[in-house]
């Protein structure tokens, strides 16, 4: 929901191919559900291919014509950044959000070993361990067995450090001790989110020593893959939270229509793009004279669950919930403006439009890259949809970015009357694993 | 783990095990083929240790002065036969089909223990599986165990019993969680007679559509709705606490023909973590009492008894496994005794004095304990 941290890079940059065939399903008010278009060959593959930066997209399948970017693809889990960031934005989530509970430094590493192995395992659309089948009749499986037949389905799975890992504080339920001796290595930059008008956090729902953002095609790949990592932590780590989401509501890839949220809006038209190495160098990674020298080539994350008034929302009038945004409903254009990629002039939305607070122009310049998902977790027990936003969003600095951001619209934005933020939490994103040798977090620990 | 001779429910009943027998049956005993078995009360005498597999005939002549009872046992301690009840200066006849293979004979004079042992062979015939003597000594113990745990439990519930027959509540309330440390510490084994523990560990809500609550419902939780929830006792509550002893005694009978293997041993371990998960965390086992933790604590020492007994294997095998056991074992019952003053006591916190923060961190060690357990059943049997 924050919105339009605007770039003046063109959209329409990618293949026409792709930009023509997003638009025509979109526009098209009868098209078929944007599920479906992840199915699109020819689409995905424009769009899969440049989300890989240009890197090799590895294939599947027997006959290696396989698009690359097409719901079967895997993406390579090695690299200098971390999938799952500046990589195409699939359609489902499951992230979680982990307390460590032993207290061996020894443990938690091999426990990021043993992480990084089936991670690395599962993004190829490999079993963990042994498998999930032909082992001892006897004993559990090693792997859970449920994405079994299913397609690597361009799964990413991105690992964070939560501040609390660095010295634990009351978040944690712990005393503020240096568990792993990491106090002297924690960034500057990850700091604890100060608190913000209107916020309602459940603590059940925040912070976390841990995260795990896992992203596919397919919501078994992404759950599979959520349950077997914690199953092999179980002892070593325990659930503190987790979060499914569907429905992308932005994307890291220039497409000519934004996916639309809950609230039916497009929200996040001029995300930072995935192809768009300069942008994703100034906003998103960290730099090496940023430091620590760990972080360089990483990120941080802010997560927030949002939820959003659905009832409300859908008896408010159409003018009024176009005024809310600062956007049409139907092309998504800002205010006196007719296409959704058209230029917004600030001044001429009301000073309290979602638009015009979250822009660049209000907020120094800032950016993030964001990956939300919309959610809902059925009803809450008076009949209202449980429903909001998930909110994802990675930046070099939260302190230039989500924090003053957030500051402004927590403030002023008209769109707070029908929402509310029920969950949070921030990660140090550490740098991609560079091989087989390499594993999550190498670099805090050495 | 199903009982193994299901023609056993016929002998057990209360009244079958306490009248007395004596001389039921014609002695044919010294007869062509049988093999004689003189038991006194300190020997049990066997004709011959070796003999062909096949049609086994037992004579038995007790002459003793206490009533006996003879047993053919597996290597580990299954029931093969029994005959109870002989009293003293008497005889009986014992019958069973045996394949090839180690067997022990039993004299159990006073009818209790372990009894007296013979090492007998069957020979010749079909294959004998080959066992691992150290897995057999492991599944001999643990049966001894759940026999002892179903002993021990007895008087247990009988004090439990006697308060609600004499109406006190009060006493009643505190001899309830204790009569069930027994049945909770060998859950899988007690489970696995499919008609006892529906009638002794049913809550409200296993009941059917249909069922009447006040004639289908018995069983300890029953009578912990009675004690905590109506606070009062009825006479159907009186009876209630019979049938409880009665259930129980069968119970007690039939722990030695459970089918027990090395890997049900593990994964019984394993399946009495997935009780505390599924109840005792929960709050929904003692949902009257919120003596969760007793049981809670029970289910823990069953489980580190199956996996005591099977560790020297299973260390051999994967060294690893084990020492995360013993480290996870420990920090579950070092967070358990958080929760009682006297650690050699069972008198635990109320569990709805157990906040949702505290809840999670027993889930957790939970989980963190029973994911390893699960792997014990592999390193058995590599």
């Amino acid at each position: 929901m924050r919105d339009e941290n605007c770039s003046k890079g063109p959209a329409g940059d990618l293949g026409a191919e792709a930009t023509t065939a997003q638009a025509k399903t979109a526009a098209d008010s009868r098209a078929p559900s944007r599920r479906s278009v992840i199915g699109w060959g020819g689409a995905g593959l424009a769009l899969g291919a440049a989300a890989a930066g240009g890197a090799a997209v590895a294939l599947r399948g027997t006959d290696g014509t396989e698009p690359a970017g097409s719901a079967g693809a895997a993406v390579p889990f090695h690299g200098a950044h971390q999938a799952g960031i500046a990589t195409a934005v699939p359609d489902r989530l499951h992230f979680a959000a982990f307390d460590v509970t032993t207290r061996d430094r020894a443990e938690l590493i091999r426990l990021l070993k043993d992480w990084t192995a089936a991670a690395a395992l599962m993004t190829e659309g490999r079993p963990v361990g042994e498998g999930a089948f032909g082992g001892l009749p006897e004993a559990p499986p090693d792997d859970t067995g449920e994405a079994l037949g299913l397609k690597p389905s361009r799964l990413t799975l991105t690992i964070g450090f939560g501040p609390s890992l660095f010295t634990a504080d009351s978040g944690g339920g712990r005393s503020g001790r240096d568990r792993f001796g990491l106090a002297g290595r924690r960034p500057e930059a990850l700091v604890d989110l100060p608190k913000f008008p209107g916020d309602n956090l459940d603590p059940a729902r925040s912070g976390g020593d841990l995260c795990v953002q896992a992203c596919a095609d397919d919501p078994q790949v992404a759950v599979h893959a959520i349950r077997n990592l914690a199953r092999i932590g179980f002892g070593r780590i325990a659930i503190r939270w987790s979060q499914l989401g569907f429905g992308k509501t932005s994307s890291t890839t220039p497409e000519a229509q934004t996916p639309r949220n809950l609230f039916g809006f497009k929200d996040g038209t001029r995300n930072v793009a995935g192809t768009d190495g300069a942008a994703l160098d100034r906003h998103v990674w960290v730099s090496p004279e940023a430091g620590p020298a760990w972080m360089a080539g990483g990120s941080y994350l802010v997560a927030r669950r949002i939820a959003m008034r659905i009832e409300s929302w859908d008896r408010t009038s159409l003018q009024e919930q176009e005024d809310v945004f600062g956007r049409d409903k139907g092309e998504g254009a800002a205010v006196g403006k007719a296409k959704e990629h058209d230029e917004p002039f600030l001044k001429s939305m009301l000073p309290t439009s979602h638009v015009r607070l979250a822009h660049p122009d209000s907020n120094g310049g800032a950016k993030m890259l964001r990956r939300g998902y919309s959610y809902t977790d059925g009803t809450d027990g008076l009949g209202r949809l449980d429903a909001g936003l998930f909110f994802l969003a990675y930046q070099h600095d939260v302190r230039e970015a989500f924090i003053p951001v957030q500051r402004s619209l927590s403030r002023a934005d008209a769109l707070n009357e029908y929402i509310q933020h029920v969950g949070s939490a921030v990660f140090a994103v550490p740098p991609g694993v560079q091989d087989k040798g390499d594993w999550w977090g190498r670099e805090l620990f050495s | 783990m199903r009982p193994l001779r299901l023609s056993l429910t016929t002998l057990a009943t209360v009244a079958a095990l306490t009248a007395v027998t004596a001389c039921a049956e014609k002695s044919d005993a010294g007869g062509d083929g049988a093999i004689r078995v003189t038991a006194t009360d300190t020997s049990c005498e066997v004709s011959k240790k070796e003999f062909p597999a096949g049609h086994l005939q037992l004579a038995v002549e007790n002459k003793g002065s206490k009533v006996t009872e003879v047993y053919v046992l597996f290597p580990d301690d299954r029931i093969v036969t029994e005959r109870e009840n002989i009293g003293a200066g008497t005889k009986a006849n014992i019958t069973a089909e045996i394949k090839a293979g180690d067997y022990e004979i039993a004299c159990k004079p006073g009818m209790k223990g372990k009894g007296i042992r013979q090492q007998v062979k069957a020979t010749g015939g079909g294959k004998t599986a080959k066992r691992d003597p150290k897995l057999d000594a492991a599944v001999a113990a643990y049966r001894q165990y759940t026999l002892e745990q179903a002993e021990e439990t007895l008087p247990k519930a009988k004090v439990f019993a006697e308060a609600v027959k004499s109406g006190d509540i009060e006493a009643a309330k505190k001899a309830y969680a204790d009569s069930r440390i027994g049945w909770e510490r060998t859950e899988p084994v007690a489970e696995s007679f499919g008609d006892i523990d529906p009638k002794v560990d049913l809550r409200e809500d296993g009941l059917e559509e249909g069922q009447d609550l006040e004639k289908d419902w018995t069983g300890w939780h029953r009578l912990e709705k009675a004690l905590w929830q109506d606070k009062k006792i009825t006479p159907r509550d009186k009876e209630l606490a019979d049938l409880l002893i009665s259930d129980l005694t069968v119970w007690q009978k039939k722990v030695g023909t459970a089918e027990i293997t090395p890997t049900s041993m593990a994964n019984g371990a394993k399946e009495l973590l997935d009780e505390v998960a599924a109840g005792k965390v929960t709050g929904e086992e003692e949902r009257y009492s919120h003596t969760d933790l007793v049981d809670f604590k029970a289910n823990v020492e069953g489980a580190e008894k199956s996996y005591t007994l099977l560790k020297p294997v299973a260390s051999k095998n994967d060294a690893e496994l084990t020492a995360e056991l013993d480290t996870q074992f420990a920090a579950l019952n070092t967070l358990l005794d958080k929760y009682r003053a006297d650690k050699t006591s069972y008198v635990f916190t109320s569990y709805d004095k157990v906040g949702e923060p505290e809840r999670k961190e027993l889930s957790d060690a939970v989980n963190a304990l029973a994911e390893p357990l699960s792997k014990l059943a592999a390193a058995v049997v590599k």
